[in-house]
Parts: C-alpha cells; sequence; structure tokens
C-alpha cells in the first residue's frame, strides 16, 4: 500500500486550487508515473496527494481562435503521439512523447507532469523550450502565463507557488508556424530509459538559408535549455556542411553538462555536439521534404 | 489517514473482466493489491513495483498501465481485464493460442502482463502491416528475465494474422 496520508479527489480544477491552498503540505497528483514511485520509496513530502487524475478539463489538444495549439497540462505522452493536430504541426512533441518510458508508462505520464517535475532530463522540455511554450497556471490569483525557460528556477524547482495547478500549454502560431523540429534522444537503452542528452531544434528556412533557428537540451545543464550562442551563430547562415562543423565547435559554449554515474561530462559533451548536428539535420529534412506535400510544391 | 472519504476507504463501481463489481477500498491501494488482495485475481503479478517491469500490466477501459502505479480508485466507473478474463468458454483467446503454439513462455512470471500488452497491441494494430520493431517497441515496457523474446515477438505476428 502507499503510505498515504491525506488523499482528496479534486473534480476540478477551481476544486484542486482551494484544496492546495486548504492543505499547505499536499501536492498534486496526476499521471502518478513519478509521485507513486516516490511514495512508494518513501521519500518525504509527497504524503499528501490531490488527485487531478483523469480531470478532462485538462486533457486536451487543441487550436484555438488565434491559431494557438493549446496541450493541456493533464494530456498523456499516448494522446500527444496519436494526435493529428501534433503530428501534422509540431511533430518534434509526436518525437518527444514517443521517446518516454515504455507503452504503460506513455498512456499514463501526462505532460504537465513531466514540467512539473523540474528534472532536466524531461524528454518534453527542450521542445518546449525551442517553442517558447507559455505555461497557463491557475492560482487562486487567477491565470498567469509563464514562458517555460522562466518556469525552471533549479535542478528540482519550478515556479509553482501553493494553490497553483498548471492547467496547459501554449504555442502561440509564430513558434511553430512554417517550423519545422526534431527531438532526438540518447540514452543507453532505446525504451525505458532516462536521456543521457536530449536534443530539440526548430527551424525556418528561406531561400537556402536558415531563417529561425532554435536549440534546446536536457542533461546539457541543471536545467533544460536554449543554446543563445549556437542560435545566434547559425541565423541566416546558408544550407552548407560546414554549418554543421559551425554547430558542432559553437554549442560547446552554451552547455554545462556534469558527470554523473549515467555518463561522464565529456562523453556528454561528445554526444551534446554530435546531437546539435543530427537533430538539425533531422529538422532541415523535415523542411525541405515536408510529409505529405505535393510534388513541386516549394517551401 | 484522512480526506473525502470514510476513515481512509471509500466506494468504488466498476467491471472486472465483464463481472460489474462494487467495492469498498482502502484508498492507499493500487490496482495490483485490489486484484490480489481484495478480488483473488493472482494471475497480476508483481514484479518491480516501479512501473519498469511490466509483469502487473493489466487494461483500464482498454488502455494498457502498470496497475502497480495506479491507484485502484482510479477505475471507479472502468472496465478492468486482466489475464483471467482473457480465455472464453475454456478457449483460449488468440494471443494466449499463439504465445502456445510459438512456445513463448519459459518461467511464466512475465506472461500475464506480457499476454495484457500482445493483447492490447494486437487489438491496436488488427489488419495493419506492422514490422518486427514496432511489435518491439510495443512490448518495450515488459521484461521477460528468461529472454524469450524471439518466441514472443514471433506469437504476436501470428496473433496479427487474420
Amino acid at each position: 500500500m502507499f503510505d498515504l496520508q491525506t488523499y482528496h479527489k479534486a473534480g476540478s480544477v477551481e476544486e484542486a486550487i482551494a484544496l492546495l491552498a486548504a492543505n499547505p503540505d499536499s501536492r498534486l497528483l496526476a499521471g502518478g508515473t513519478d509521485i507513486l514511485i516516490k511514495l512508494r520509496h518513501g521519500k518525504s513530502g509527497f504524503a499528501e496527494l490531490i488527485d487531478i487524475h483523469g480531470l478532462a478539463e485538462l486533457r486536451s489538444i487543441r487550436k484555438d481562435a488565434e491559431e494557438n495549439i493549446l496541450i493541456g497540462s493533464g494530456t498523456t505522452f499516448t494522446d500527444i503521439i496519436e494526435s493529428k493536430l501534433l503530428q501534422r504541426s509540431i511533430p518534434m512533441l509526436c518525437d518527444a512523447a514517443q521517446s518516454v518510458g515504455g507503452p504503460q508508462i506513455r498512456n499514463m505520464a501526462t505532460i504537465g507532469g513531466n514540467i512539473c517535475n523540474g528534472v532536466t532530463s524531461a524528454d518534453s522540455a527542450p521542445g518546449l523550450f525551442g517553442l517558447n511554450a507559455l505555461l497557463q497556471i491557475h492560482g487562486p490569483d487567477g491565470l498567469r502565463e509563464v514562458p517555460v525557460a522562466e518556469f525552471y528556477l533549479g535542478p528540482g524547482k519550478v515556479d509553482l507557488r501553493r494553490g497553483d495547478v498548471l492547467v496547459a500549454f501554449k504555442i502561440t502560431p509564430e513558434n511553430y508556424a512554417g517550423s519545422f523540429g526534431y527531438y532526438y534522444k540518447y540514452a543507453m537503452r532505446d525504451a525505458m530509459d532516462i536521456a543521457t542528452i536530449g536534443c530539440a531544434v526548430s527551424l525556418k528556412t528561406a531561400a537556402s538559408k536558415v531563417s529561425d533557428y532554435r536549440i534546446a537540451f536536457g542533461v546539457a545543464g541543471p536545467t533544460p535549455i536554449r543554446c543563445p550562442k549556437t542560435e545566434q551563430a547559425v541565423l541566416g547562415r546558408e544550407l552548407s556542411a560546414e554549418l554543421f562543423d559551425c554547430i558542432a565547435e559553437v554549442v560547446i559554449g552554451d552547455v554545462n553538462p556534469r558527470t554523473s554515474w549515467r555518463a561522464a561530462k565529456d562523453f556528454r559533451l561528445n554526444i551534446i555536439q554530435e546531437l546539435a548536428k543530427r537533430a538539425t539535420h533531422k529538422a532541415l529534412q523535415r523542411a525541405l521534404h515536408p510529409a505529405g506535400q505535393k510534388e513541386g510544391e516549394t517551401i | 489517514m484522512t480526506g473525502q472519504n470514510d476513515n481512509g476507504f471509500t466506494r468504488i463501481q466498476c467491471t472486472v473482466n465483464g463481472v460489474p463489481r462494487s467495492l469498498f477500498i482502502d484508498v492507499r491501494k493500487s490496482l495490483l493489491e485490489l486484484l490480489r488482495q481484495d478480488l483473488g485475481l493472482t494471475g497480476t503479478k508483481e514484479g518491480c513495483g516501479v512501473g519498469e517491469c511490466g509483469a502487473c500490466s493489466v487494461l483500464v477501459d482498454e488502455v494498457l498501465v502498470d496497475s502497480c502505479i495506479y491507484l485502484a480508485v482510479w477505475v471507479d466507473g472502468k472496465a478492468i481485464r486482466t489475464v483471467e478474463g482473457e480465455a472464453r468458454d475454456g478457449r483460449l483467446s488468440p494471443v494466449q493460442q499463439a504465445y502456445v503454439e510459438e512456445g513463448a513462455v519459459q518461467c511464466g512470471f512475465c506472461t500475464p502482463g506480457f499476454i495484457m500488452a500482445s493483447t492490447s497491441f494486437v487489438e491496436k494494430h488488427q489488419g495493419q502491416e506492422v514490422s518486427a520493431d514496432q511489435i518491439r517497441k510495443g512490448h518495450a515496457g515488459n521484461l521477460c528475465r528468461c529472454t524469450g523474446y524471439q518466441n514472443i515477438l514471433k506469437a504476436v505476428e501470428k496473433s496479427l494474422k487474420p
């Protein structure tokens, strides 16, 4: 049995906010794939839970009237993989969802939980960084929007205050329309593993040049990070073999991986350089040969 | 144990292998504990207990989950399928039959979980062209310590044939 001290089922986001405020030591439980394991291992701070598992209002993927894509925090990785809207508009997020755990975990784990955990290895984080995703957070004082890069305050620390519930990720059209991205995960196994390094690239091309370029990593620092120096160096450059050499050289200046039992720092640096090139290459392939595009159509 | 419940217990309604059940359960229980301890359905196994091995896999509303990291209260209003419900009228399910024919069982401990993972995979991909790689990926959440993967793969391939 799980060593729960208190358990409340919230029937709505509003109720969850009130329950969080009334139970100062409580936390939210969504997919349970991290929290229930921590609870089982007897980690402190997880014995008082407010259950938002399966709340319908948190589980949707849709486009609003302003063409923003909204992904509910309770959306599972399987929902993301199977979403026609995301497959069409932001396949990079489907790549990332596909790389998480195994089928059972993807069926349960939510994108909101993945981000609220605050870990640097979250597979959905690099893509959301590259998309400048805005986190819609409902709290006792109403709704606020926080850019994902500002949400991470440190390892395991995120900008959630007492009574806050992350409800959705908002991706505005200027951050995904016409962009092509790819998420590349390197781990010891192809499944059920934590990323040694994860790399997301999102880019636009125009007239054989890179007209927009975002690159973000997981596990390349204490939190997921964007790489401003690399982005600056790549922007406006011609598509060529030298471009990849440039990326591999500059990216080292943007990252700060550490040695852990999973991998040594030098090894991670090597993987960072390689993934930066490969993810860029894959994103370019998607840009130059978009799936389902009619013959003769230009980008 | 406090909360909006009756001394840490709560009533749920669900169906287990097609049979409607009304259960008064301890909210601290996992679905695995509900199945094994309260309902005596010991076909579903506990391996790692942390969602790594898949021995406890069951279907909840046709979704494959690790029952060890799934709260029992979450099945309220839902339909659960476990390995005990797969054979009908003394006949094995097509997936179970394929496992037997391909010798996909060694010690058998992982088998109930694998059967449910394969059942979920086969029902999702019926009539589709499926690669060996897709089958492996679809079973990545289940571990077999005897490493009988090759025959499991063959059994799934066989089950997918109309």
